[in-house]
């Protein structure tokens, strides 16, 4: 019994509290059936017909163009997001002014509207005759069905990781070490410049993957104003819709794992390029 | 002169005013614009126009299903939402990191492919599909389908506001309890659920708007059967396809509303947030 009792306490030290295992079983079996079942279906679909099978329907000329417009138009936009997010979170946080908490409320605005209302109020405003729309379009700049409103899109929905992300670390920020570096003889931009930027940039970075992520497999706020022509404007996640509209579960399946390797593949790799930061400005 | 009343730790009025100006002027132009088209447009034709068409039987249905898939998605995330942070806050076991990031996993997912691999599981070609079928059981393209869909995409929101909030608390007040001869059942409801209830509210909170606001994964298994399992984001994208722009940005203003009071909701909840967490800091 002694022996059973230490080699429970190599896998958990359960405390004295009560309801481990309840709590415990019901998550996992609770995660099994809503998320890991379902998983294991797409790819076990995906995968199913063989690799040949597969690669066919992942690679199709129409299906790489719509990846090209996905991941190049999600890491420009989060890049967008990077700049944009981090001056509003400095605004927030450094600067007084009048209206800062309504602001600063807003600024979650793209979380709590549904994707859809997003994007029917886009197309509208950006469309042609549109508000925006029209001055635009007599400067010559077409927004609404071109390459350009899709990535307006996808920077309206991802602006609030920046900021939610920099905020943070800027309200910690420690005053003392901008006056050691003034008194020191620096001046502000080189105390922006050396001092807080590499502080700021690991949360830069998860802000970048954050928006990304959601930039890749967004739909709702992008297809009105996107055109969807193929080759041109038609998203990753739309041509999954249509496979599916057509019945062809296998080519759907097949386009989703893709997308999912593919944008865990760039998470790690910005995770990475997050811990090389960490090490390099010492603060691991 | 004015030069040297600037503190070096702080950027030139000028500057200030600059980067205060762009910032609320994009807020403005991107965010403020937006919503104020959604309203604009709904009432283009005038109140008349925007009443009917938000009272169109096919519209209250919409909001029906809508209620409804919310009603059952949020209490089943919030319960596994708190059985989960009890475990990983009170307890230690192997590959809990492994468990927090996997319930993070939804969340990375697009929301079409969370919409098709409750069709791959259910539909009528997928894992399950025959045997359904046989039974005249119908998931998808049915309201059970529309909820499974939205459970997934909300899985995450209550689970990952209650665990680091558990985590900072640490157990001792419930080990205490428990030492005074509380059962598991007054710890929960005595000590646990007073301490967490702020952050569980924020969680529902943001858990709900999502659930009600849902478009992709609920529009893969819904099936745009008008009346029946149309939620409110679908019936806009449906009249807005029909260029029934007024109904459609009408509906859209309902949510756009709901956009809002969340906001407003979450604004508030984070100052009660951060004054209980004071308070406690202070103990």
């Amino acid at each position: 019994m002694g022996e059973a009792v230490l080699r429970r306490k190599a896998w958990t030290r359960p405390g004295i509290l009560p309801g481990f295992g309840l709590s415990l079983g019901y998550t996992l079996s609770y995660m099994g059936l809503m998320v890991a079942l379902p998983l294991l279906a797409l790819f076990v679909r995906a995968f199913g017909g063989g690799f040949a099978a597969f690669w066919r329907a992942a690679t199709a000329p129409r299906v790489i163009d719509s990846y090209l417009l996905s991941f190049g138009g999600a890491l420009i936009a989060a890049a967008t997001n990077v700049v944009l997010g981090s001056l509003l979170a400095w605004v927030l946080v450094r600067y007084r002014f009048p209206g800062r908490r309504v602001v600063d409320a807003l600024i979650d605005l793209p979380f709590a509207l549904p994707t859809a209302v997003t994007g029917i109020a886009l197309t509208a405003l950006l469309g042609p005759g549109g508000l925006l729309g029209r001055p635009l379009e007599s400067l010559g700049i077409k927004v609404a069905f071109t390459p350009l409103g899709i990535g307006i899109a996808m920077v309206f929905i991802g602006l609030p990781f920046v900021v939610r992300t920099v905020q943070p670390v800027l309200d910690d920020l420690n005053a003392e070490v901008e006056e050691v570096a003034a008194s020191l003889g620096a001046s502000r931009r080189q105390t922006f410049l050396l001092v807080i930027l590499p502080t700021l940039l690991p949360a830069m970075l998860t802000g970048f993957a954050l928006a990304f992520a959601r930039a890749v497999g967004e739909y709702g706020s992008i297809i009105f104003i996107a055109g969807n022509l193929p080759h041109r404007t038609e998203i990753a996640p739309l041509l999954i819709v249509i496979k599916l509209e057509q019945y062809d579960y296998a080519a759907a399946a097949a386009i989703a794992a893709a997308m999912l390797i593919a944008s865990f593949a760039v998470l790690l790799a910005i995770n990475g390029a997050q811990r090389w930061v960490c090490r390099r400005s010492g603060r691991i | 002169m004015r030069r040297a009343v600037v503190a070096p730790t702080t950027e030139p009025a000028l500057v200030q005013w600059g980067l205060t100006l762009a910032a609320l002027g994009f807020v403005g132009i991107f965010l403020v614009l937006p919503l104020g088209t959604v309203f604009a447009e709904a009432l283009a034709h005038g109140p008349a126009a925007y009443l009917r068409a938000v009272s169109d039987p096919d519209a209250l249905a919409a909001m029906r299903l809508t209620l409804i898939t919310a009603a059952i998605a949020v209490p089943l995330n919030l319960v596994f939402g708190v059985a989960a942070s009890w475990a990983i806050a009170k307890f230690d076991f192997r590959g809990k990191s492994v468990l927090i990031s996997l319930i993070d996993l939804p969340f990375s997912v697009s929301p079409v492919v969370s919409g098709l691999i409750f069709v791959l599981l259910f539909g009528l070609q997928g894992w399950f599909g025959p045997w359904l079928a046989a039974h005249d059981i119908k998931l998808i393209f049915a309201v059970p389908g529309i909820v499974l869909a939205t459970v997934f995409v909300t899985f995450p929101f209550v689970a990952r506001e209650l665990i680091p909030l558990m985590q900072e608390q640490g157990s001792e007040e419930e080990e205490a309890a428990l030492v005074l001869g509380a059962s598991g059942r007054q710890i929960f409801l005595l000590v646990t659920l007073p301490n967490i209830r702020w952050g569980l509210l924020y969680g529902v909170l943001l858990c709900n708007a999502r659930a009600m606001g849902e478009f992709g994964a609920v529009s893969v298994v819904s099936g745009h059967i008008r009346g029946l399992t149309n939620t409110m984001p679908l019936q806009v994208e449906i009249l807005y396809n029909e260029y029934q722009f007024v109904a459609a940005f009408a509906v859209a203003s309902l949510l756009a509303g709901l956009a809002l009071v969340t906001l407003a909701a979450k604004t508030l909840l984070e100052h009660r947030f951060a004054a209980t967490r004071a308070a406690a800091g202070k103990d």
